[in-house]
């Protein structure tokens, strides 16, 4: 459900783990409560956007979205459909922590 | 050289090789002594280029020779800041996460500035992934403004904007997503232009919020600033956003008179926290427009107080999102010792992101959450096109705006560092314009009593950079005449 942005009950330690979970960010204890105490130091402030009544407004994602000009104007336009070169497999893999110069090579996915 | 090479302009860099008064060649070299000596106090480069530097001067030189003809940035020495890719060459955008990479293809903005005959002499420190206010956030260490070295340069296109002054190469580029460009040339003292979101192409650079991310160059005049850009804009086939509208022919708009423009000055950029040296500068640069023909006039934008805290929210959401591609498979660091990839891809990004980087990837993955999306992630979205609205009402009644870039000149390292909330509010000034994807620049307008640069920001409607130039090159020869 949503929620209003009030942040006057604060994110818990248990909350920011479990988005620090979500972005796959491992986080020590001393990072902890210091990311606990600035993520709700700083959603304090973001909270001042109640102020305004928005339920009116369309959402602006882009900045094309803001007044009616042509998509292609932004560069919206497509590029024909012609096949072309490519950056170089070699290059690109050679680049990889590990490789067999084909695919990457990755520790076990699955735990058994 | 007959000039220094603090104040060596583009144009006569361009002309002392045109003319092989100077070879490219010796004017990289030039470049790079100065740098080997000043460098080590200011930290402005994390990696120097100096074989394709001298490849690219040598075929400047022998073209010049036989009379061929010569781009416009022909030999003329420049950097690009960590964020953008050149082949083969370490991109780090100032993170460990990336240490070791060497990208397989050039950004389209590099191949650009060297297809008009620029000498590539390295890549700049900036704050990692280019979140920052000050520079202090990379992981190579930071960098010191050249004008006063316990201060910073600002961020996070510090080292593009130090380098500028301190004479480390002509010209540069930075990226701008909010504020990034302009606060580090105000900073520094030296001319830093925010294009219209959609001007540059940005194939190549490492992204950090991609509707706000913007390629942009530094210089040490308008003029030159102008010249730049005109080589940079333009579409490209790798980057659908950029635009395919005319680019204009800057550098010559630039000179144009400013007689009878409509200037609008916002009161909310004038409002308490405005240092009052900043402010009496501010307000030079405003007589001297005056007495140049143009005509003032207040106009209001009334939600520049929501610009921050719109920004937190939009651009950490679009980080979260872009920097979930660092996990340790394809490029750059991996943690070693880890027995499964899911406990690889968390130790990887633990050893490989700095602080900043991680609060800002929590905040943003905290915003876009299951509940929290409408009430953070999409309230922004309705607030930025408010902000938006107000610049385009404005834009009805003037041609240009003119305001500070910054409420206070640079500030000492470390002042800053353990507050994100004060380092957030340094770009109270500049969020407002990338949200609207609006162009603007900084131009260099005074110092204060202690020797610190003052810049003035002067802003423009989308795709009228010929416009802003126009003010700014009134501004710099106002200030100039002082």
């Amino acid at each position: 459900m949503s929620q209003a942005a009030t942040n006057s009950a604060g994110v818990s330690l248990e909350e920011v783990r479990h988005v620090a979970d979500l972005a796959n960010l491992e986080l020590t204890a001393e990072e902890l409560p210091r990311m606990a105490r600035d993520l709700n130091a700083i959603l304090d402030h973001i909270a001042q956007l109640n102020e305004l009544d928005t339920s009116d407004v369309v959402p602006m994602a882009q900045v094309s979205d803001a007044f009616g000009v042509a998509p292609a104007a932004f560069g919206e336009g497509l590029r024909a459909d012609v096949v072309k070169p490519s950056v170089d497999r070699a290059a690109v893999m050679a680049e990889a922590p590990e490789s067999d110069g084909r695919f990457f090579k990755v520790p076990k996915v699955i735990e058994r | 050289m007959p000039t220094a090479l603090e104040t060596l302009s583009l144009t006569e860099a361009r002309a002392s090789v045109a003319s092989a008064r100077v070879s490219a060649v010796a004017l990289a070299e030039q470049h790079y002594e100065r740098i080997a000596a000043v460098d080590p106090s200011i930290h402005s480069y994390l990696a120097l280029t100096r074989e394709r530097a001298f490849a690219q001067a040598a075929k400047v030189d022998a073209a010049a020779k036989a009379g061929d003809p010569l781009g416009p940035l022909a030999g003329v020495p420049v950097a690009v800041k960590d964020v953008l890719t050149v082949r083969g060459v370490p991109s780090t955008a100032g993170s460990l996460i990336l240490k070791g990479y060497h990208p397989p293809y050039d950004a389209t903005a590099v191949a650009k500035l060297e297809a008009a005959g620029a000498v590539l002499l390295g890549k700049l420190n900036c704050d990692e992934f280019a979140m920052g206010s000050s520079n202090e956030n990379s992981a190579y260490g930071p960098v010191h403004n050249p004008r006063a070295l316990d201060r910073v340069p600002g961020g996070s296109s510090g080292g593009s904007a130090a380098a500028v002054a301190a004479g480390l190469c002509v010209a540069s580029l930075g990226t701008d997503t909010g504020g990034s460009i302009r606060q580090p040339a105000a900073f520094c003292g030296v001319v830093g232009v925010l294009p219209t979101y959609g001007r540059v192409s940005r194939y190549g650079l490492i992204a950090f919020a991609s509707s706000l991310d913007r390629v942009g160059p530094f210089a040490r005049s308008v003029a030159d600033a102008a010249t730049m850009l005109e080589v940079l804009a333009g579409p490209d086939p790798m980057d659908s956003t950029a635009s395919a509208l005319p680019v204009a022919n800057y550098a010559a708009e630039s000179a144009k008179p400013v007689s009878g423009l409509r200037i609008g000055v916002p009161d909310e950029y004038f409002g308490e926290g405005l240092n009052p040296e900043v402010r009496a500068a501010i307000e030079r640069s405003l007589d001297g427009l005056r007495a140049a023909g143009c005509t003032l006039h207040k106009v209001s934008l009334p939600h520049t107080r929501y610009a921050v805290p719109v920004y937190y929210v939009i651009a950490t959401a679009e980080a979260s999102s872009n920097l979930s591609r660092f996990d340790g498979v394809r490029f750059g660091l991996r943690s070693p010792e880890s027995d499964t990839l899911a406990a690889m891809f968390r130790n990887t990004r633990d050893e490989g992101f700095g602080a900043e980087v991680k609060r800002r990837i929590l905040l943003g993955t905290y915003v876009l959450s299951a509940g929290y999306y409408d009430a953070y992630y999409r309230k922004a979205q309705q607030v930025r096109a408010l902000l938006t609205r107000d610049f385009l009402s404005a834009f009805a009644q003037v041609d240009a705006i003119v305001c500070p870039v910054t409420p206070t000149p640079a500030f000492k390292l470390g002042e800053k560092t353990d507050d994100p909330i004060q380092m957030y509010l340094e770009d109270i000034y500049s969020v407002a314009a990338s949200l609207a994807g609006i162009c603007g620049l900084s131009v260099p307008c005074g110092t204060t009593k202690a020797g610190l640069p003052i810049g003035v920001q002067v802003l423009g409607k989308h795709f009228d950079e010929s416009t802003v130039f126009r003010v700014g090159a009134a501004i710099e020869s106002t200030h100039a005449a002082v």
